[in-house]
């Protein structure tokens, strides 16, 4: 089974935020590989591991973005594709699907894994839309992942429960976390991904032009922020007293 | 004036709310309309007409409820290639957003996804969306037509103006090859007592709570005030509680009159789904989590000592 899985290099989520004066986001802060393509990786692997075949990771960004793809290859994936242009900066949802479908149609995989909404644009917009620039249908935010022969089948989580969710391969996925813990990249791990092959593409490689930009930024505010109020230290009664006096003005007590 | 058009979240046969929040939005717009598709369309229309819709595009075809986005995004395209509403917007909900993307993709049209408000500008739509965490709006001009968004739940109260829409059963236009991802069965696993989305008292615990086996004393606090039980995605993930009680940028949207943060640390995926709650009050050992800097009342000690206390105070008060 041929499996790609499309992986994202964003801010870390763990280091101080900065912004720059022009609010973009601070050009030297740390990057990591999504944690939420971790997981995404991590169930191509284990799909790989029960079925045979490879896995793919396709990645847009810039130059440095080589690095995501490389953790995912010290994890144990097969390849990777890099995708990088000058002009794809500050790509929107669909400018980065059409680049993603169009590096990943080229490779015919029978499954697609993308995470369900990534770290920094956290729209899950990506996922839909290149279902649908792939022709494939979607199974999204799975929570179980099991395919036999040609059938992709998913527990799909929904507000109470989950859904079961059939379709032939090949199908596109999006995992949530916990689908399954991600492993560690070993020793091992990581010095055969030094020699695992990453391809370069740009634009004119994929044969996909830029076109108008949906949506234009007129302008970026600071978000209305929520004035702190008062701050106590328990001592065994207070805490609940101050608690029980704004329930009372709530007239929740 | 402008034809503004609601997609009308159906899910199991009933108008999701976030379908009457929409309206409220393009009623003040312009020209507001619906599409309502599935099984429960035509009695979705008649609610959709109370709360201002002047036309419904109705379809019945029990397609759009047995598989995920591929019949709504054909029909909806072929609505809009007939009708060329200049605005379709979406919920940002799981099942709209997927419609959504894939009718972008194939329009080319591009979209605005996680919008807190749109507005009307210059002849076009300006759309308000979070950016860098939530810590700053950025002001989006939609450059393309029609123009797609997608509005974060609870951002528009719905509101009733009384009227009943025209209803126009349409054709569901559905590619031969567009039934694909099936929905075998449904099952549920949680069902609240109380209704998170509804809860006018929230009780919400983090990882400071430190495992499953302490849940149940928020429940009991949850008990005595009546109120619903809230989570942190981090005990979600870790597998404590179900998805369904998750608040925030990929949980729930809510609003209630008083929201109690037991051991939650306060990040802005968190903060987004609850900010908007009239009373927050924070429970955290650490005088310094973000949450104490945006709780009305910030009470710095540990959760598992507090809340039991609380609770007893509370049913005191009560007299139960
Ligand atoms: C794309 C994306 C989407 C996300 N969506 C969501 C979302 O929808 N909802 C969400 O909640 N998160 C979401 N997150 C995760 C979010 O960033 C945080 O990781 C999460 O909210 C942290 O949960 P927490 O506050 O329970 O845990 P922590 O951050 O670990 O905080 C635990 C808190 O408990 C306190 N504590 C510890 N022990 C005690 C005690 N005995 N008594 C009192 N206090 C104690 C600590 O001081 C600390 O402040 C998302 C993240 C990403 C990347
Ligand atoms: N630039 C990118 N490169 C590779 N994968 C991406 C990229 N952007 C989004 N994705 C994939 O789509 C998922 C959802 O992203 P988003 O739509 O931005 O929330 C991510 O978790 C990735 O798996």
């Amino acid at each position: 089974m041929k499996i790609v899985v499309t992986v994202k290099q964003v801010p870390d989520p763990n280091a101080t935020q900065g912004l720059e004066s022009d609010n973009t986001i601070a050009r030297d802060r740390e990057v990591v590989l999504d944690p939420g393509d971790e997981y995404g990786i991590e169930e191509g692997l284990v799909l790989k591991e029960a079925q045979g075949g490879e896995v793919i990771l396709v990645s847009m960004g810039p130059e440095r973005a080589r690095d995501a793809i490389r953790k995912g290859l010290s994890m144990g994936a097969d390849r990777g594709i890099l995708i990088t242009d000058e002009q794809l900066a500050g790509a929107d949802a669909l400018l980065t699907a059409k680049a993603l479908a169009a590096a990943i149609k080229a490779e015919s995989p029978d499954l697609v894994i993308c995470a369900t909404e990534s770290y920094d644009g956290s729209t899950g917009m990506v996922p839909p839309m290149l279902a649908e620039l792939l022709d494939m249908p979607q199974l999204t935010t799975a929570k179980q992942v099991e395919v036999s022969g040609s059938k992709v089948t998913i527990h799909r989580q929904t507000e109470d429960g989950y859904q079961v969710v059939e379709a032939e391969t090949p199908a596109l996925v999006t995992v949530t976390a916990g689908i399954a813990e991600p492993r560690y990249a070993s020793l091992k791990g990581i010095m055969a991904a030094r020699s695992k092959e990453v391809k370069q593409v740009g634009l004119s490689d994929l044969g996909i032009e830029k076109g108008e930009a949906a949506e234009t930024v007129l302008a970026v505010n600071d978000a209305e922020a929520r004035q702190a109020g008062e701050v106590v230290e328990d001592d065994g009664s207070v805490g609940v007293e101050k608690i029980m006096a704004v329930l009372q003005t709530a007239k929740v007590v | 004036m402008a034809g503004i058009w609601v997609y009308a979240e159906i899910g199991q046969e009933k108008l999701a709310p976030i379908s009457l929040e929409l309206l409220a939005k393009a009623r003040e717009l312009g020209d507001a309309e619906a599409v309502a598709l599935g099984p429960g369309a035509g009695a979705a229309a008649a609610e959709l007409g109370k709360h201002g819709a002047k036309t419904v595009y109705v379809s019945e075809d029990a397609a759009f409820g047995e598989f995920i986005a591929e019949p709504a995004a054909d029909t909806m395209e072929a609505l809009v290639k007939q009708h060329s509403p200049d605005l379709v917007l979406f919920g940002f909900t799981t099942d709209s957003r997927e419609v959504a993307g894939r009718l972008a993709a194939r329009l080319g049209c591009g979209l605005i996804s996680n919008a807190l408000d749109v507005k009307s500008q210059d002849g076009g739509f300006v759309a308000r969306v979070p950016y860098f965490g939530g810590a700053k709006i950025a002001d989006y001009k939609a450059n393309a037509k029609p123009a797609i968004v997608l509005l974060r739940p609870k951002s528009v109260e719905a509101s009733e103006v009384g009227g009943e829409a025209k209803v126009e059963q349409v054709q569901a236009t559905i590619g031969a090859n567009s039934k694909r991802a099936r929905i075998l069965e449904r099952k549920v696993e949680a069902a609240e007592a109380v209704k998170l989305e509804d809860a006018t008292v929230i009780v919400s615990g983090g990882r400071g709570m430190g495992g499953p086996e302490n849940f149940p004393i928020l429940e009991d606090l949850a008990g005595a005030l009546g109120a619903a039980v809230g989570a942190s995605r981090a005990v979600v993930d870790a597998g404590w509680v179900p998805y369904s009680m998750q608040v925030g940028q990929t949980g729930k949207t809510v609003r209630p009159g008083v929201y109690i943060a037991v051991g939650i640390s306060g990040a802005m995926q968190h903060t987004v789904g609850m900010k908007a709650s009239k009373v927050i009050i924070a429970i955290n050992k650490d005088s310094e989590a973000p949450i104490m800097k945006m709780a009305d009342l910030g009470v710095v000690g540990d959760a598992l000592k507090i809340v039991p206390k609380l609770t007893e105070a509370v049913k005191a008060k009560k007299g139960k």
